[in-house]
């Protein structure tokens, strides 16, 4: 579905996300700490949430021109603390080990979004001693700790695959010495429950049926946005979606939202407030591309929003970092 | 009344509280302390009220749970299992009784 369809479509079922700031301040931003990249569309899985729209077939992915201009801006500008690297499977990227090993030279915390599977693919296995030696931060992607509801969602044998890749990456000091943490999100049309509740389960599940200790675990709502949007439209559902999206609507979530954090990079270079603006083409202002990034400019921006922004606010609220607030 | 059930009235429960409100406040504020973790996690209470919703047979409960478990982890295989208690209870009280046939006809015998 093109993007402009999306966004008209989101506009269409429910209140106007802006209706309910109560200014623009709101949602201005805060800090620059994150710089997340995402680094391409082309992934080892196809899940049916995804709202990158990522799978095998995708061919998009960053240049090493690309990748050069973000390690510019990451090197010229101080507040950037953590490169958090996103994608598809963003390991399938080839610049993939170059851009890690540059960002911890200039002195930044290292973060790779994995889907635990691509750890198992031939011509991958490097990864677990490429990531362990370099101690980067792995933030994996389980939605359940059942076989039957992982699998329903990212498809056949991605559950096993994703609990060998966990076994492996423990016995390796991931989960203990070096953060593991893993990313669930409904699967189906309802929000999360409480962060501390489901890393409750989690926790004493993958411990007891598999052995497999993790650090934090972050919840996530499904974004009304590419492959779960069809989902909704196809199966009926986008208006009572959308409902209860707004109808959770925290505002004590404005403070943490992640775009207010970080600047999002797409693999052609485009900058974002967010991965989720990203997927629907809607350019940050003032800075629309990486080899012109300026802190100020970037800093006095106005954040882009819309009705999509229902997902982020939802309840505790959703941000990379799993839930925003506890109000 | 056009029907006996509707979803919509759910979202209508709060508004149990119109005629007696400190009563009603009351019933919630005891309601929503039970539903928090204690020495049973909220998914198992969540399981639990979803056994209760189908013993009872409330089509309101069965919406609300059926999301709720969804919600605190659990998957379908355990809301399948905990319908099963629920169905086997059911029956099992039903058997039971048949003890107290036992016993008149026992009764009732020469």
């Amino acid at each position: 579905m093109v993007v402009d369809a999306q966004i008209k479509m989101l506009e269409g079922t429910t209140r106007s996300f802006g209706d309910g700031l109560p200014g623009r301040d709101a949602i201005s931003p805060l800090s620059m700490r994150v710089f997340q990249v995402n680094v391409g569309k082309q992934c080892n899985q196809a899940c049916r949430h995804c709202h990158v729209d990522a799978s095998p077939a995708r061919t998009e992915t960053m240049s090493k021109e690309t990748v050069d201009a973000c390690l510019k801006a990451l090197r010229e500008n101080d507040g950037f603390e953590i490169l958090d690297i996103t994608g598809g499977a963003p390991e399938m990227n080839p610049h993939f080990r170059y851009l890690v090993e540059e960002a911890l030279a200039l002195g930044k915390h290292v973060i790779d979004r994995c889907n635990l599977t691509i750890l198992e693919e031939p011509g991958f296995e490097y990864l677990y001693d490429f990531l362990t030696e370099y101690k980067v931060e792995i933030t994996a992607s389980l939605p359940h700790f059942s076989e039957a509801s992982t699998d329903k969602q990212r498809g056949p044998g991605v559950f096993s695959a994703s609990i060998k890749a966990l076994q492996k990456l423990n016995t390796l000091g991931y989960g203990t010495e070096i953060p593991l943490n893993l990313v669930y999100n409904p699967n189906g049309f309802y929000l999360s429950s409480s962060q501390a509740q489901l890393e409750f389960e989690f926790k004493g599940r993958l411990r007891e049926q598999y052995g497999i200790e993790f650090n934090s675990l972050y919840c996530i709502n499904n974004m009304p946005i590419s492959r779960f949007l069809e989902s909704l439209v196809r199966r009926g559902k986008l208006q009572e979606y959308m409902d209860l999206l707004a109808g959770a609507y925290n505002p004590s979530t404005l403070e943490g939202l992640m775009c207010r954090h970080q600047i999002s990079v797409g693999y052609d270079g485009g900058v974002y407030d967010c991965d989720f603006n990203q997927m629907l083409d809607l350019k940050s202002e003032q800075v629309s591309h990486i080899s012109e990034f300026n802190t100020s400019a970037f800093l006095s921006r106005s954040i882009r929003f819309g009705n999509h922004c229902f997902g982020c606010t939802a309840g505790s609220g959703s941000s990379c970092g799993g839930e925003i607030s506890h109000k | 009344m056009s029907n006996y059930y509707d979803s919509c009235d759910l979202k209508k429960f709060g508004n149990i509280t119109r005629t007696n409100k400190a009563l009603g406040d009351k019933f919630f504020s005891w309601f929503n302390d039970v539903m928090k973790p204690g020495a049973l996690s909220e998914r198992e209470k969540a399981l639990i009220a979803l056994a209760v919703s189908h013993a009872l047979k409330c089509p309101y409960c069965i919406d609300s749970y059926s999301s709720a478990c969804l919600e605190k982890g659990a998957d379908e295989a355990q809301m399948n299992e905990a319908v099963h208690v629920a169905a086997a209870m059911a029956a099992g009280i039903t058997m039971v009784h048949s003890v107290q046939m036992m016993n008149k006809v026992d009764d009732l015998s020469m």
